[in-house]
């Protein structure tokens, strides 16, 4: 057996694995999970010469210390990261995201942290030595499925990686930056109409700013307490990734990757799939500007957004 | 059986099936639900990435890179239903143990509802249970209804922390935290039975959509020497 592997020597602040997310599993109570920015995992994986929904390492805000041992790697970070790469004869490497290095036995990756953002990715060629649960790597935390046993990685955990085939990566670089826009668009929710209009208004007139409750779950804003003038619960029922919630406390939440299945909070609005990975990458104390979008622009969006996608990822080539 | 189907975002389709909530509306969900999924396992349709039936509305999800929302109403409004297509009412029986230990809100709702722990458990424990959803955690079923005597709302402050095992009453449900979660429910007990499995890959998900479920007392040994 291959015996290449990651020893964590600091574990981060909530490092797992996560790929495209799980399928069909909402109606069992499962979210899809999956990496927050789905854009920056396929890059990840595209940098290193992966199929582009191989499994990569996600961090938020500090990430892991981790030391290589028993051969030499290919791996790319990508996001807006700081990193250190800790050679084992004391050199010690600034690193750049969206490029591609080689880790050698021994040597320390040093992932200190995200910087105007909250989530980033490392990728190795071949991937990690895990396996696939319900079709998927991904690990949710909430419910304990997926590889290491669902949980996030500890002080010394070891994350093996598979057999690998140096000869072949080349050294690629791709000119991308993660965009600092502040507008995020969204569709009205199903229960718009039970906002007075003075709260429709303010939705999507006023700022709202991230709250210090933002993990892979939703993110809590505040700002203007929005009216509700029917009722502040509704029958529970389902909720899909980027659905705008208001508690009776007029305060929205944003759902995101690991959210509970169902809720029973009246939906003002649904972020657009576009703008699914900027708003996953918002930090406590951001601001943000919610715009109306119709379904039609959404989907027009939706295109724009997979075609510039494309068009880095081919630029790897 | 859809009353109305409009879109939740631009990757979904949300399907109306009426504002109540019972048995009858219910069985159409999962009607649809279970249609649906045969024809998504046998590749039928494609496109669609995920289902959440729940008391009364389905959400259909899909990839916006396969199909779009227009393509996905249209394929809901043309799917004919066989009722009853894959029948469900499998019934379930769940030990409950409701020492004080596990029981945490008999005060409160003896209280609220001025009627005694034994009379609560007698209520509860009289009745055989719908299952009308699964989910907000997983394998979490949401189980109806209750006697009208022991009905009652949510915590005024949720806990943040409900005990794994958990079965909780409000309003005219009933369910079981499969995890330890956050929640507001009233707890009247705890079961050691595991009602989500996720060793079990096949069949994750004790109780489904559909299943009867009566509910029987057990004591505090029985309990600790619970062995499946």
């Amino acid at each position: 057996m291959n015996n290449t592997f990651f020893e964590i020597l600091r574990p981060g602040i909530n490092t797992t694995i996560q790929d495209n997310g799980r399928n069909y599993m909402y109606h069992e109570g499962i979210a899809v999970s999956g990496a927050i920015d789905q854009r920056n995992f396929k890059f990840a994986n595209k940098l290193v010469n992966n199929h582009l929904n191989e499994a990569v390492i996600e961090f938020a805000y500090q990430g892991p210390l981790l030391r290589l041992k028993n051969n030499k790697i290919n791996f790319s970070i990508t996001g807006d990261v700081i990193f250190k790469i800790n050679r084992k004869n004391l050199k010690v490497e600034n690193g750049i995201c969206y490029k591609n290095y080689i880790l050698e036995e021994d040597d320390q990756l040093d992932i200190i942290s995200t910087k105007n953002t909250a989530y980033g990715y490392l990728s190795v060629n071949g991937g990690f030595e895990i396996e696939k649960i319900w079709n998927s790597y991904s690990i949710n935390t909430k419910a304990n499925i997926g590889p290491n046993k669902g949980k996030k990685y500890s002080i010394e955990d070891k994350i093996f990686i598979k057999s690998l085939n140096l000869q072949k990566i080349k050294e690629i670089k791709l000119d991308y930056s993660v965009s600092s826009d502040n507008i995020i668009r969204v569709i009205k929710g199903t229960n718009f109409d039970y906002f007075s209009s003075k709260a429709q208004n303010q939705f999507f007139n006023q700022n709202f700013s991230v709250t210090k409750l933002a993990d892979r779950m939703g993110i809590r804003l505040s700002g203007c307490k929005l009216e509700n003038i029917v009722r502040t619960n509704i029958k529970s029922e389902g909720i899909v990734k980027g659905v705008i919630q208001v508690p009776a406390d007029g305060n929205p939440i944003i759902m995101l990757s690991d959210h509970g299945t169902i809720g029973g909070y009246p939906k003002i609005g649904v972020v657009i799939s576009a703008d699914l990975d900027r708003v996953g990458q918002l930090i406590p104390g951001s601001t943000i500007n919610f715009k109306e979008v119709s379904l039609e622009e959404a989907q027009n969006i939706f295109k724009a957004y997979t075609e510039d996608t494309n068009k880095y990822l081919n630029e790897c080539n | 059986m859809i009353i109305n189907i409009s879109n939740l975002g631009d990757a979904a389709a949300y399907c109306d099936f009426g504002s109540e909530v019972n048995e009858i509306i219910n069985s159409n969900v999962i009607d649809y639900f279970n249609h649906l999924s045969e024809l998504i396992k046998n590749e039928k349709i494609k496109g669609i990435t995920n289902l959440t039936p729940s008391y009364n509305k389905l959400i259909v999800s899909f990839n916006l890179n396969v199909t779009n929302y227009k393509e996905t109403k249209n394929l809901l409004e043309n799917i004919i239903i066989q009722k009853n297509i894959k029948k469900n009412n499998k019934k379930i029986k769940i030990p409950v143990c409701c020492e004080k230990e596990y029981g945490l809100d008999f005060e409160r709702l003896n209280t609220k509802l001025s009627i005694s722990k034994d009379e609560i458990l007698k209520l509860f424990f009289n009745k055989e249970y719908f299952c009308y959803m699964t989910g907000f955690i997983a394998g979490m079923p949401f189980l109806g209804d209750i006697n009208e005597k022991i009905r009652c709302d949510r915590l005024e402050t949720p806990r943040v922390k409900v005990p794994k095992g958990s079965v909780g009453i409000t309003e005219q449900f009933a369910n079981i935290y499969t995890f330890e979660s956050p929640g507001g429910w009233n707890i009247i007990g705890n079961t050691p039975l595991k009602v989500f499995d996720e060793m079990n890959l096949a069949e994750p998900t004790l109780i489904k959509p559909g299943n009867k479920i009566s509910f029987y007392q057990i004591s505090k040994e029985e309990y600790l020497n619970w062995n499946e």
